[in-house]
């Protein structure tokens, strides 16, 4: 047995509920985000100017008036870029400033070097812009129309889809708006840009992402990687929304750095960030299904078009995953699935948690409803038959499923401890007289596949320090947003070292200690960056072992390392003294460790191979109250249970579970983002742009962990939490579609995400029409 | 006394008549500060000024609560310890106050109560909306009577956003914490609280706050392009975000009276200058439904904040307190220089946001009737999300009801046109309607769309508006008729339920 095999009890730190890193200082308002750093003296501060029109050519832009606004040192437009006009992240089509046309409401033209950020803002609202404007193509209807994609349709499948949905007993088709979100990190976009000699700058960037962040803004300024160096000690928030939207903030401070040669700081303005940067991709699915009278799936044919905005950012990574989770978790014999990644005149769409996943999972779950009030079977009868089984366990991209024991397990306990049988009979009773307040509940599973799509991307480095005292210093590529990856990743090393928690100082992700590094994302956090960092610390730990074992005279293998000690034979020496020995032996105390992710082979161009590791598992049951005359919707109970595998760190699991289902439940319901025919989005602030609040979260709210162990020998036998939890709000649109269905029981509910009061009356509305 | 900008610097028998300088406590000190722009917000003086940054920005508006503070402040023998959202609050706001932020929370290593309860629940991820939480929580800590019920403290919770966590944890920390309960506060607020007119400034700029009535009078006379600045959630928005370069400022907070409250049997009388968060229960004593819409009311910061007078005076169409009291039959006291008249509220609000106030002219008072014996009374808010959002519709209805018929009836929406108001045609048609006979019921519920045209906007389109419009006078007269909440409410009232 390996030690990543070891029983809980073998184990001092790892699987422990410890608690995350910066607890006590971000209680204490001492954690340091970048808005905190003391600046040093003569700082400049940026403030952006945003395009008023949607799209056009820009006949001319006059900023006298903002040059000669009080405070105002510098202001930069494309002109003033040294190297190239261009932050995005792959395909050179998100420019840092609008030069000859603007593609998005809110797009940066110029931005306003300041002695203060007032001023800059102030300044901003001086410049005079001549746009000539375009008819702007805001929704999937006019992207559509105009026939203008970000990139190319991709497709793949298994059989003859539309001859075995011919051939089905039974058909259903139908068509399902879901809608975007918006981040909502509560620290907003912020960069902070120090020039050093020689052209040397440093950028404190809240990004998921400082060896992009490194990139663009070497591009940006013309000038080498080496010569830039970004660190991220943490961010406020991400949720995918700092993956890539990071680059144009810490440009543009950067740019003015350069320019001024001083330091400068851009912290955007939370209706700004709004504008400026991407969310969710809106999708919308057309689907048809072949089932027989049991509801067992035959075929399925599904059509995802994807709203991308003004470029393609990421959109190749997440249309992709919205493809593959396309038949969630479930088996489908003949299948298409089908995409477009459409090109609208409207911020472009990025990363969110969940990246894709969750649009496809949703049009799927809202099938299995369908299928369910067509046949009359319970919906979760109809879900427990689609499921995976062996036999029956190829995924329309042709991977195979090897855990398929799981989710059976999972959800059948889960009917159990949510007493989901009987609280529906009893919805049905109270349903059955009418009632004003209608009730639903629905149980939906998730089966979110872990690992990036870009297989290159699998990769991690990590690199630890043991110095003469005992200290140690962590540092690896992950950044840390709140998710609790710098403390899982300690737990990692001083298990390896056995030494306390606290002897482990975790530091900030530094581009010049840790290069080439992966954005944090895809959930993969802890599994390519706790691997990374176990290997380095391993590393070290076995040339300790070699000194302890040679000074005992013993092999280095009867060496082991607990408590803050060392011990062999009958002999022990402290961590510490140990340390300062083989510093003495001339023995290298500090290591550089590097993993990248076994089996993956996924070839898009040839639609085959591996592109998951490892599928993580669970499934949610809520239930809802629904007011008919009004549309307003209360989650009254939610039970979940996830597999996180054997967890790292059950409080943090927990937490990601709770925070992302919550996170869900908002997307699918109060979340909606609303653009004019102008492509302006009318929603750009917390005043407008609802997400869940206390008072969204019923009391009755129960989460487990699944008792599991990760079949792939992943850090500790733990699986990705960082996505998949999001998913598990699925459960509350479904709910509420179980709370209308039976105004109208022979037909489709007519119901789009989010699902806002406005949504949900109009849907009652059709029903009892 | 009358504030008076020659006289600013007038010295008086006990030193100069007006200050010139803001006071508060701050840090365990009393602080003076003489030389700040009007527009100065709190949060910015912390964060630039004092290089204090444990609040944070979120958000700018007072809707994320990242940047929550504590006010506590003496009121005769009482002490408030009031969550503000600094963001929005103006400096010259905390003259007299003790200002309690995130770092005077722990004493050396030990934590207060509700940070240690955050760190043993686990209630911070990414930690920036933590500040704000712990010290809406420290707030609630220090003032309530009792351990907290899990609806209170959500409620306390409404106007602070956590992105992370989902709440669960950060409820359960607040029921952890308990309660100060009869131990002595560490905070008192500042001692001799100013009663003297406050002047920073100069005639082209300052920060003004007469300390009565004649002397708000008469500066306002004297300044009518000043703006008048009560809790500042909206005016504050001004700054933030309109970015308003607003020079001259006459505050509310200090004016003697203006905040006072006169409960009677038969009306209720609320000073402008009353905080929507002493007004609650006055309110909801009228009836629930009021207390469960200023329960719902912005967020326990916008409450403490906020006045009565300013929500009025604003003309905003969707602010929640302008329908409900136009169902009341409330009416409004104004007043320029010696001049006082008072109008019944409806006709205060002529247009989009233009309301009929004169220049130099302020708002006094509200005078609500209370309920008769045959008053039947419903009010409703419906919004997005059903805590802190702002109303796709509000209706209020009050119907005097004798043998089942309805006699005399006042029916007030906001959300429905420019300006909060009646339903005229509604109400002419529904008196005579008898609650026990649901086909009287529908000239009434068909005559609103007569009354109404309303936009689409954000929250809500035309359609939808108009359709719960209708149907919110449909359950009220279900209701009225006798149905219990539990069947016609998805969130009954507070008291209702418990």
């Amino acid at each position: 047995m390996t030690r990543n095999d070891a029983p809980d009890d073998m184990l001092a730190t790892v699987r422990k509920p410890v608690a995350h890193d910066s607890a006590r200082l971000h209680v204490q308002g001492g954690a340091t985000y970048v808005d905190d750093i003391r600046e040093p003296a003569g700082t400049l501060h940026l403030a952006p100017g945003l395009s008023t029109v949607a799209r056009g050519k820009i006949l001319s832009v006059d900023l006298s008036a903002v040059r000669a606004a009080p405070g105002v040192v510098a202001v930069l437009a494309a002109a003033d870029i040294p190297g190239k006009n261009d932050v995005a992240p792959a395909f050179a089509d998100d420019p840092l400033f609008a030069e000859h046309e603007v593609i998005f409401h809110g797009q940066v033209i110029f931005a306003v070097v300041a002695q203060t950020r007032d001023a800059a803002r102030r300044a901003a609202t001086l410049a005079r812009v001549e746009i000539e404007p375009v008819e702007p193509a805001v929704t999937i209807d006019a992207a559509i129309a105009r026939g203008v994609t970000v990139l190319p349709d991709y497709d793949f499948g298994r059989g003859d889809a539309s001859a075995a949905l011919a051939a089905a007993s039974n058909r259903l088709s139908g068509r399902f708006e879901i809608g975007g979100q918006e981040h909502f990190y509560l620290e907003g976009q912020v960069a902070l840009a120090i020039p050093g000699e020689a052209g040397d700058l440093l950028v404190h960037s809240s990004t998921q992402d400082p060896t992009e962040v490194q990139h663009v803004v070497a591009r940006v300024l013309g000038c080498p990687d080496s010569h830039v160096t970004v660190e991220t000690r943490r961010m406020g928030g991400g949720f995918g929304g700092k993956e890539s939207q990071a680059n144009q903030t810490a440009a543009l401070a950067a740019l003015a750095a350069r320019v001024t040669g001083r330091p400068c700081k851009l912290r955007l303005d939370r209706d700004d960030d709004f504008m400026i940067t991407g969310k969710r991709h809106e999708f919308r699915a057309d689907w048809s299904v072949g089932y027989d009278a049991d509801g067992l799936v035959s075929a399925y044919d599904v059509q995802l078009d994807a709203r991308c905005g003004c470029s393609a950012d990421l959109s190749t990574g997440v249309v992709d995953r919205a493809m593959f989770h396309a038949a969630n978790a479930y088996y489908l014999p003949d299948v298409a699935v089908r995409s477009r990644r459409l090109r609208t005149d409207t911020v472009s769409n990025t990363a969110f948690r969940g990246f894709g996943g969750p649009q496809g999972m949703l049009a799927m779950e809202r099938v299995m409803d369908a299928i369910a009030h067509a046949t009359g079977r319970d919906p979760l009868d109809v879900r427990k038959a689609n499921l995976y089984a062996p036999g029956r366990d190829l995924t329309p991209y042709g991977m195979k499923v090897e855990e398929t024991d799981t989710l059976p397990a999972l959800i059948e306990r889960l009917e159990q401890t949510s007493d989901y049988r009987a609280r529906r009979a009893a919805i049905a009773a109270h349903n059955a007289g009418q009632p004003l307040i209608r009730r639903g509940i629905a149980l939906t599973p998730v089966q979110f596949g872990i690992s990036f799509t870009l297989v290159h991307m699998n990769q991690a480095g990590a690199l630890v320090h043991v110095y003469q005292d005992g200290s140690i210093h962590l540092n690896h590529g992950g950044t840390e947003m709140g998710q609790g990856l710098f403390v899982k990743v300690a737990q990692v090393v001083a298990e390896e070292f056995g030494v306390p928690l606290d002897w482990v100082r975790i530091t900030a992700t530094n581009t010049a200690k840790v290069p080439n590094t992966s954005p944090t994302a895809a959930s993969s956090g802890s599994d390519l960056n706790g691997m990374a960092a176990r290997i380095a610390a391993g590393a070290i730990r076995g040339r300790m072992a070699q000194v302890a074992a040679d000074m005992w005279g013993i092999a280095p293998d009867g060496v082991t390392f607990r408590e803050g000690r060392v011990f062999g034979g009958n002999e022990s020496i402290s961590f510490r003294d140990l340390a300062r020995r083989a510093r003495e032996s001339r023995v290298q105390l500090s290591e550089a460790g590097f993993y990248k992710t076994p089996r993956l082979d996924w070839d898009r161009a040839k639609k085959t191979g591996r592109p998951f590791l490892y599928f993580a598992y669970g499934a949610a049951c809520s239930e809802v109250a629904v007011d008919t005359l009004t549309g307003e919707m209360r989650v009254t109970r939610v039970d979940i249970l996830h597999d996180v595998g054997r967890s790292l760190n059950p409080a943090i699991d927990i937490g990601q579970i709770e925070g992302g289902f919550v996170q869900g439940m908002g997307w699918l319901t109060t979340e909606e983002l609303v653009y004019d025919d102008k492509g302006r989005l009318r929603t750009h602030a917390p005043s407008t742009y609802k997400i869940p609040v206390a008072s969204d979260v019923p009391d009755d709210f129960r989460v487990d962990l699944f008792d599991n162990v990760n079949r792939e020998d992943t850090i500790y036998r733990s699986k990705a939490v960082g996505e998949p939890p999001l998913m598990h709000g699925i459960s509350v649109f479904c709910a509420i579609v179980d709370a209308l269905h039976g105004l109208a029981p022979d037909r489709q509910t007519p119901l789009d995400a989010p699902a806002t009061p406005e949504r949900i009356l109009f849907a009652v509305q059709a029903l009892k029409s | 006394m009358t504030l008076d900008v020659d006289t600013s610097r007038r010295p008086g028998p006990d030193g100069p008549i007006v200050r010139s300088a803001i006071r508060f406590r701050f840090r365990g000190r009393d602080v003076e500060v003489s030389a700040f722009a009007p527009r100065t917000t709190l949060l910015d003086w912390l964060r630039i000024e004092q290089g204090a940054v444990g609040a944070k920005e979120g958000c700018g508006e007072g809707d994320c609560g990242a940047c929550t503070v504590m006010l506590v402040r003496r009121n005769g023998g009482d002490v408030s310890y009031a969550p503000v959202n600094a963001c929005i609050l103006l400096l010259g706001q905390i003259d007299g106050a003790e200002l309690v932020t995130i770092e005077d929370l722990a004493t050396g290593d030990a934590l207060h109560p509700v940070q240690e309860a955050m760190v043993a629940t686990h209630g911070s991820q990414c930690g920036f909306c933590t500040p704000g939480i712990v010290m809406s929580l420290a707030a609630l800590h220090e003032t309530a009577p009792e351990p907290p019920a899990r609806a209170a403290i959500r409620d306390q919770l409404a106007g602070n956003l956590c992105r992370c966590t989902g709440y669960k944890p950060i409820v359960e920390a607040a029921v952890q914490a308990g309660v100060r309960g009869a131990q002595p506060s560490r905070w008192t607020g500042l001692a001799d609280a100013p009663r003297r007119d406050l002047l920073v400034g100069d005639d082209a700029q300052f920060f003004a706050a007469p300390a009565d009535m004649d002397s708000l009078a008469a500066f306002y006379l004297a300044h009518p392009d000043a703006t008048l600045l009560a809790g500042g959630t909206d005016v504050g928005l001004w700054i933030t975000k309109g970015l308003k370069d607003l020079r001259k400022i006459i505050w509310l907070g200090h004016v003697a009276g203006l905040a006072d409250i006169a409960d009677g049997a038969a009306s209720l009388r609320l000073g402008a200058g009353v905080d929507l968060a002493r007004a609650m229960p006055h309110l909801g004593a009228i009836h629930p439904d009021l207390g469960e819409v200023m329960r719902r009311f912005g967020s326990a910061q916008v409450r403490a904040s906020g006045t009565v007078g300013g929500n009025l005076a604003n003309g905003s169409p969707i602010g929640d307190l302008a329908p409900c009291l136009i169902a009341l039959g409330a009416t409004l006291e104004l007043r320029r220089g010696a001049q006082t008249r008072t109008l019944p509220l409806e006709d205060f609000f002529l247009d989009y946001r233009k309301q009929d106030r004169q220049a130099g002219e302020f708002v006094v008072a509200v005078t609500i009737p209370k309920l008769g014996a045959r008053d039947r009374f419903c009010a409703f808010k419906v919004s997005k999300r059903l805590d802190e959002d702002i109303s796709a519709v509000l209706a209020a209805f009050k119907f005097e009801v004798v043998d089942q018929r309805i006699g005399a009836a006042r029916m007030a929406y906001g959300g429905m046109a420019g300006v909060p108001a009646r339903a005229r045609s509604a109400e002419g048609f529904i008196i005579g309607a008898r609650l026990d006979d649901e086909k009287t019921w529908r000239g009434g519920l068909t005559a609103l769309g007569l009354d109404f045209t309303p936009l689409s906007d954000q929250r809500a389109s035309a359609a939808y508006r108009s359709l719960v419009a209708r149907n919110l006078l449909l359950k009220a007269l279900m209701e009225m008729r006798g149905a219990p909440l539990q069947d016609t409410r998805i969130a009954p009232p507070r008291e209702a339920v418990s």
